[in-house]
């Protein structure tokens, strides 16, 4: 019998891979060759496009500086979501590592609960916040402290808010696992050489927890870069994302072949940083932390 | 050989060779003292009442199964672990209410904890940075420190790069490079495989006998602590069974438990049958042994005749007590075999005896035999009668 399988059958690692791998080429790489296809199409008229292959679109893109503006906010705003989630994630996951109470579990369950109701939902609720009769403002005015509801909703800071609503559990946990995986004798070894407890955190603890927060950063920059339905919400028309230009060039203009070229163009730039975040960190911590 | 009495429970070593006199209280202060020390962790208590002097420059080994509280004295001298009760004195000073980073110490884990991000060098001149010590000087002491552990040059690598003797080496280094005034060993070697593991038990012995420094080491490994130590403090449930040279504690054990946990010792548990000069008892298989006691035992009472394996001899030439068995299991070392040997399927021994001619095999009936003074007397509770 020369052909029984046996449990390390390369076969058999093909075979358990497949359905994956089919998944992820009938729904991730054929799409994207289509819509890099699409990018080079005529745009007629509105939901007409021609095969007739051009290079118009991405001459539009590349000379128009509408498109640079939208590009270089969105980057901004991924940006400074990614650091606010950094600087304010550090803290929560530094206590829950930290904390000798009995039932960390649980201060882990708070930071999954929020994913039980949608992440819509929790977006929309932020409109009852900020809105103009919105909690803030109506407590304001009652108040007496201001006269007139203040602008916060449909601002580029309401959108930060709640993309930070929305990442901070993604920064927070890709810490913590990270901060888990030290060996906290090497604390011990630290404090025994000499070091008071803020010096040791210096030296071993904040170091060794890096490859977490910049998991943490590139994950919450992407995610932010790359939101919809955040901006839609919470910035209106008025302070959309580059995700809203594109929903708007396809769905209201019907210009599929510029909308295809600006999804390549935030394909590729937000590849580009996890690109780069792989080449010095590995992509093993991502992983680690969406596991975690 | 180096003085044997360098730790001692008595609060003031007495000074060797001239007992009685005033102690030179600059020679003699311990260098680390502990005084009736309880640690718990809640109501669980770790270690009661522990007492114990270290003298300058000794080696001085915690032995005990784990969870006995060795490892848990050894933390606490650190400060990683407060006590609950008692004092721990560094060179006279007190020192359980002064903080970790300023207590002195020099620490050796079982995991090496080497800072996995810093270079060898880094690591090594840790201690020394948080000292204020000039640049130069850290970089001379480092080569030093590196020289004396035998890994010269290796200053650029990292961690990851070294094997895993190499690694507790440069965790070695490190703990001695600034000077401590104590080193402390948690089970440096345990996580090493065998070869190393020697090589590296005379290697650590040679540094510390080279530096003078004051060593506590802690193991489970009674080998580890026979061959380092000048002293051993052998520990169970949290209290102190023995503390003696190697040769204290291996030649006459102080308690049940220490006989049995160093080298597994035969005990046979029998009744004084007479007692005149000699003992006699019989065993709880019927024979009847004689044994030297250093006092005369009231026949009748309960008592436990310790036996090395070692101390018995195989054979038509066995002397002194003779016991015939029959042999349950042979295990062939080479030089030497060990026997299980059975009693009337009451009592049985381990003898391990060079083997001269051939060696017993399984079912065989043979000879037993041990000098009436090659043995230690217990009493009902497992305390030695002395």
């Amino acid at each position: 019998m020369k052909n029984r399988w046996t449990l390390y059958d390369p076969r058999l690692a093909w075979m358990l891979i497949a359905p994956v791998l089919l998944l992820l080429i009938f729904f991730l790489v054929l799409p994207i060759a289509v819509m890099s296809v699409y990018t080079f199409f005529t745009f007629v008229t509105a939901g007409v496009e021609t095969s007739a292959l051009t290079t118009a679109n991405w001459h539009e893109f590349l000379t128009d500086s509408y498109y640079h503006g939208f590009l270089l906010k969105t980057l901004r705003v991924g940006a400074v979501t990614a650091l606010l989630c950094g600087v304010l994630g550090y803290f929560p996951a530094y206590f829950i590592w930290a904390t000798s109470f009995k039932h960390k579990w649980l201060l882990l369950l708070l930071l999954i609960v929020p994913f039980w109701i949608s992440f819509t939902i929790r977006t929309f609720s932020w409109i009852n916040i900020l809105g103009e009769q919105g909690v803030i403002n109506v407590a304001l005015i009652k108040l007496g402290i201001v006269s007139e509801p203040l602008p916060m909703l449909y601002t580029e800071g309401a959108v930060i808010m709640g993309l930070l609503h929305f990442l901070l559990p993604y920064m927070i946990l890709n810490v913590y696992v990270s901060l888990e995986s030290i060996d906290r004798t090497l604390i011990a070894a630290a404090r025994s050489m000499g070091c008071t407890s803020a010096q040791a955190f210096r030296e071993v603890t904040l170091p060794l927890s890096l490859p977490g927060l910049a998991a943490g950063l590139l994950l919450c920059f992407v995610l932010a870069a790359g939101s919809y339905v955040t901006p839609q919400l919470l910035g209106s028309g008025r302070d959309a994302l580059f995700g809203n230009l594109i929903y708007d060039t396809i769905m209201s203009e019907l210009n599929w072949p510029m909308g295809a070229t600006l999804s390549i163009v935030l394909f590729v730039v937000l590849g580009f940083f996890a690109a780069i975040y792989t080449r010095y960190m590995g992509m093993s911590q991502i992983v680690k932390g969406l596991g975690g | 050989m180096p003085d044997r009495s360098q730790a001692s429970l008595s609060p003031r070593p007495v000074s060797a060779g001239a007992p009685g006199t005033a102690p030179n209280m600059d020679a003699e202060q311990p260098a680390v003292e502990f005084r009736d020390i309880d640690i718990a962790y809640g109501k669980f208590v770790a270690v009661r009442d522990f007492s114990l002097s270290i003298r300058k420059g000794s080696f001085v080994t915690l032995l005990g199964p784990s969870g006995c509280g060795k490892t848990t004295i050894l933390r606490s001298i650190a400060g990683l672990v407060d006590i609950s009760g008692g004092q721990i004195m560094i060179d006279g000073r007190r020192v359980d209410d002064v903080p970790i980073y300023k207590r002195n110490i020099g620490l050796v884990f079982q995991s090496y904890a080497l800072f996995p991000h810093k270079s060898v060098f880094d690591n090594v001149a840790f201690g020394l940075k948080y000292r204020n010590v000039p640049k130069p000087e850290i970089a001379r002491r480092v080569g030093q420190a590196l020289d004396m552990v035998r890994l010269p040059g290796s200053e650029k690598k990292l961690p990851s790069q070294l094997s895993g003797g190499q690694q507790q080496r440069i965790a070695l280094a490190r703990a001695i490079v600034f000077e401590p005034q104590v080193l402390l060993l948690d089970e440096p070697l345990s996580a090493l495989d065998a070869n190393m593991r020697e090589e590296m038990r005379v290697e650590i012995k040679k540094i510390q006998k080279a530096t003078g420094i004051t060593a506590i080491f802690v193991t489970h490994d009674q080998e580890e602590a026979l061959s380092m130590s000048d002293r051993i403090v052998v520990m169970n449930a949290g209290s102190v069974e023995q503390i003696g040279t190697p040769e204290e504690v291996y030649e006459r054990p102080a308690t049940a438990f220490v006989a049995d946990f160093l080298g597994k010792a035969n005990m046979l548990a029998g009744t004084v049958s007479r007692s005149d000069g000699q003992i006699a008892v019989t065993l709880a298989a019927g024979q009847t042994v004689h044994v030297t006691s250093p006092r005369p035992l009231a026949p009748g009472s309960k008592v436990t005749v310790v036996v090395r394996s070692q101390k018995l001899s195989v054979g038509p030439a066995a002397g002194g007590n003779r016991l015939s068995g029959r042999v349950v299991s042979t295990s062939y070392l080479g030089g030497s075999a060990i026997y299980e040997i059975d009693f009337g399927g009451k009592t049985s021994i381990r003898a391990n005896a060079p083997i001269n001619g051939r060696i017993v095999r399984e079912g065989e009936i043979i000879e037993v035999g041990f000098d009436p003074s090659g043995c230690v007397l217990l009493d009902e509770n497992g305390q030695r009668i002395s």
